[in-house]
C-alpha cells in the first residue's frame, strides 16, 4: 500500500476495523490511451466509512466505476471479502453486493419513485423481502411514502438523493459506493445528507464515500484517503487528517466549512 | 350502402390493417428503446414469420386442422422460433456494434434486411405462395356491416397480445427492468441488472410480436411471398413514429391510427386507393415535421 511518509500507517492501522470488506490491489485504469488510475489501492473495513477525496479529475469517480465495473482495471485486483470481483460483469458485481450510488444520482426518469426503489431489489427474488425492505426505506425517508407514485426524475435534488441511496439500499449492500452525494445541494440538504449517510452507516451499512466537500467528508469518516493524478497520495485517520490544516490546504483546496 | 355503412366498413377494415401496424410496430419501437437502433430488418421478421407460421401450419394442420386452433398453434410455433431468431441477429448481428457509432449498425440492419428477404427469395423462387386454410369466409351482418369471424378472431388476438405486453412491462418487475435498460443502462448494471439479457428478451417479444402479425397476416389474406415485409415494415416505422418512438402504448396507438387513417384515406375523393402510400408517407412528413416526439413520445429533458 502506498504510505504517505507524513502518516503513522501502522498505528492507524491498528484502530480500523479488523475485517476487510473492499480492498482495491494496485488498480491502473485507462480511458482510451489516457491513463486515469495509477496503481490505486485502498481498503474499506467492516462498518466504515472510508472517504476517497481529491479535486476534480484526480480519479475519485474512477476509481468507484472500476470497484463497480463499469470501468475495466487493466492491472491490479479487486476484492469483496477476500474474493477477487476484478473479472466480473458489472450486474455480477452488484449483485454481490456492491452497489454503487453514482454521481448525479441517475434516477430513473418515467419511472415512479416506488419503481425505481424496486428496481433496486431487482436481484432479490423473495418479494416478501423486497416488501419488507420497501417499507423500511419508506420509514428513512418518509418523504419518498408520499412521494412514491410522482416520477422519481421530477423529485428535488435532496429528495433524489434520498431515492438514490433508498435505492440503494433495497438491495441490500455489502458496501455502498457513494459518489458525490453532496453535489448541486444547498447548504441546509447537505446537512441533511451527511447525517443519513451518518445514520445508514451506524445502522451497519459499509460506506466507501467520495467527496469533493473535503471539511464535510473528513468530520463523517473514520478513514480517508486523498488521491491526486490517480494516485494515493495520503492516508489516514480522518480526525488526524482534518486536524492537519496544511494537509487539508495542500490536498484539498480550501473546503466549505 | 349510407355514408354510414361506408363508415362504419371502413372503420372495421381499418382496425385489421391497425392490428398488422400495432403489431410490427411494438418491435420497431421496443428494439429502438432498449439499443437506439432502427431494425430495418424488422419487416422482414414479420415476412418470415408468416413463412414460419405457414410451416408450423403444414407440421400441425394434419392433427389440429387448418382452422382457427391449428393457425393458433402454428402462430405460436412461429412466434417461438422468430423470437429466436430475432435473438440470434441481435447476438451475431447487433451485439458486436454496439459500441460502434450508430451508422454502423444501421447499416448492418440493412444487411439483416437483404439476407432475409434473400434467403426466402433462393427458397421461393420469388413466386407467391398460397397459405391455405380452413378459415373460410363466415361472419355474420350488423345492419348493413358485414363483420367476418375472421377480422374478429384477428383484432381480438392482436389485442390480446398486446394487452398482455402491456401488463408485462407496466406490472412485472422484469418489464421495468426493460424500460429502465431503455433510459440507463450503466444504471441498470449498477442495480444488478443484466442488460445483455434484458436486451435479448426485447428481442425475443419484439420479433415474436412481428411473426404473429406475419402468421396472421398470411392466413387472414390468403398469400405469401418474400418481399411482403418491406412495405409493413416502413408503415410499421411510421406508426412507431406517429406514436413516439419508444413508447409502448405509443406504437399501438400510432399502428391503430395508421390503419384507420389509410383505411379512410383511400376513400377521401380523389385519393384512391393507388395513392394509399404517398397518403401514409405524407403523415409520416407531417409527423416529422410538427411533431417529432410522436403522440406519446417524451422530449429529453435533463433535471438536476
Amino acid at each position: 500500500m502506498t504510505q504517505s511518509p507524513t502518516q503513522p500507517a501502522p498505528a492507524a492501522a491498528a484502530k480500523r476495523p479488523e475485517r476487510v470488506r473492499l480492498c482495491v490491489e494496485g488498480v491502473e485504469a485507462f480511458y482510451g490511451q489516457i491513463q486515469a488510475l495509477r496503481g490505486v489501492s485502498l481498503e474499506v473495513r467492516e462498518g466504515e466509512i472510508v472517504t476517497l477525496l481529491g479535486s476534480n479529475g484526480a480519479g475519485k469517480s474512477t476509481t468507484l466505476k472500476t470497484i463497480s465495473g463499469l470501468v475495466r482495471a487493466r492491472r491490479g485486483d479487486v476484492q469483496l471479502e477476500g474474493q477477487s470481483i476484478a473479472r466480473l460483469a458489472a450486474h455480477e458485481i452488484a449483485r454481490r453486493g456492491v452497489v454503487h450510488v453514482p454521481e448525479g444520482r441517475r434516477i430513473l426518469r418515467g419511472l415512479t419513485v416506488k419503481e425505481n426503489l424496486e428496481l433496486g431489489a431487482f436481484t432479490l427474488k423473495d418479494n416478501a423481502l423486497r416488501r419488507q425492505r420497501l417499507e423500511e426505506v419508506y420509514e428513512l425517508f418518509p418523504i419518498l411514502h408520499e412521494r412514491r407514485h410522482q416520477d422519481g426524475s421530477l423529485l428535488s435534488g435532496g429528495q433524489q438523493q434520498m431515492l438514490a441511496m433508498g435505492r440503494a439500499l433495497m438491495h441490500g449492500p455489502s458496501v455502498m459506493l457513494l459518489d458525490e452525494p453532496s453535489m448541486g445541494l444547498a447548504p441546509k440538504l447537505v446537512t441533511d445528507i451527511m447525517r443519513i449517510i451518518k445514520r445508514l452507516n451506524e445502522a451497519g451499512t459499509t460506506i466507501l464515500l467520495v467527496e469533493q466537500n473535503a471539511r464535510l467528508a473528513l468530520r463523517l469518516a473514520h478513514y480517508a484517503y486523498v488521491i491526486e493524478n490517480g494516485e494515493i497520495r495520503m492516508q489516514g485517520e480522518a480526525a488526524k487528517l482534518r486536524a492537519d490544516e496544511s494537509v487539508v490546504k495542500a490536498y484539498l483546496g480550501v473546503g466549505e466549512s | 350502402m349510407t355514408w354510414y355503412d361506408s363508415f362504419l366498413q371502413q372503420l372495421v377494415d381499418g382496425l385489421v390493417l391497425g392490428s398488422f401496424y400495432a403489431l410490427v410496430a411494438l418491435g420497431y419501437t421496443m428494439v429502438f428503446g432498449v439499443i437506439k437502433l432502427l431494425n430495418f430488418a424488422h419487416g422482414d421478421l414479420y415476412m418470415t414469420g408468416a413463412f414460419a407460421g405457414f410451416g408450423g401450419l403444414s407440421l400441425v394442420s394434419g392433427f389440429l386442422g387448418a382452422g382457427w386452433l391449428g393457425i393458433f398453434v402454428a402462430m405460436l410455433l412461429a412466434m417461438l422460433a422468430v423470437g429466436c431468431l430475432g435473438v440470434v441477429i441481435e447476438r451475431v448481428a447487433y451485439h458486436p456494434m454496439l459500441a460502434a457509432p450508430r451508422l454502423s449498425i444501421l447499416i448492418t440492419a440493412l444487411a439483416v434486411s437483404l439476407v432475409l428477404q434473400n434467403a426466402a427469395l433462393s427458397l421461393t423462387g420469388g413466386q407467391y405462395t398460397a397459405f391455405r386454410t380452413d378459415l373460410g369466409f363466415g361472419g355474420f351482418n350488423l345492419g348493413n356491416l358485414f363483420l367476418s369471424y375472421n377480422q374478429i378472431v384477428l383484432v381480438a388476438t392482436a389485442a390480446v397480445l398486446m394487452i398482455a405486453l402491456e401488463l408485462f412491462v407496466s406490472r412485472t418487475l422484469y418489464g421495468r427492468a426493460m424500460r429502465a435498460v431503455s433510459i440507463d443502462k450503466d444504471m441498470c448494471r449498477m442495480m444488478g441488472i443484466n442488460v445483455s439479457a434484458v436486451i435479448a428478451v426485447t428481442f425475443f417479444i419484439g420479433s415474436g410480436l412481428a411473426a404473429a402479425a406475419g402468421t396472421m397476416a398470411g392466413a387472414y389474406y390468403g398469400s405469401i411471398w418474400y418481399f411482403m415485409g418491406f412495405l409493413i415494415g416502413l408503415k410499421a416505422f411510421t406508426a412507431a413514429v406517429i406514436g413516439g418512438i419508444g413508447s409502448i402504448t405509443g406504437a399501438m396507438l400510432g399502428g391503430l391510427i395508421l390503419g384507420l387513417l389509410e383505411s379512410f384515406g383511400t376513400h377521401i375523393p380523389f385519393i384512391g386507393s393507388e395513392w394509399k402510400d404517398v397518403f401514409t408517407f405524407s403523415i409520416l412528413i407531417l409527423v416529422l415535421v410538427f411533431k417529432p416526439t410522436g403522440l406519446l413520445g417524451k422530449s429529453e429533458v435533463e433535471r438536476m
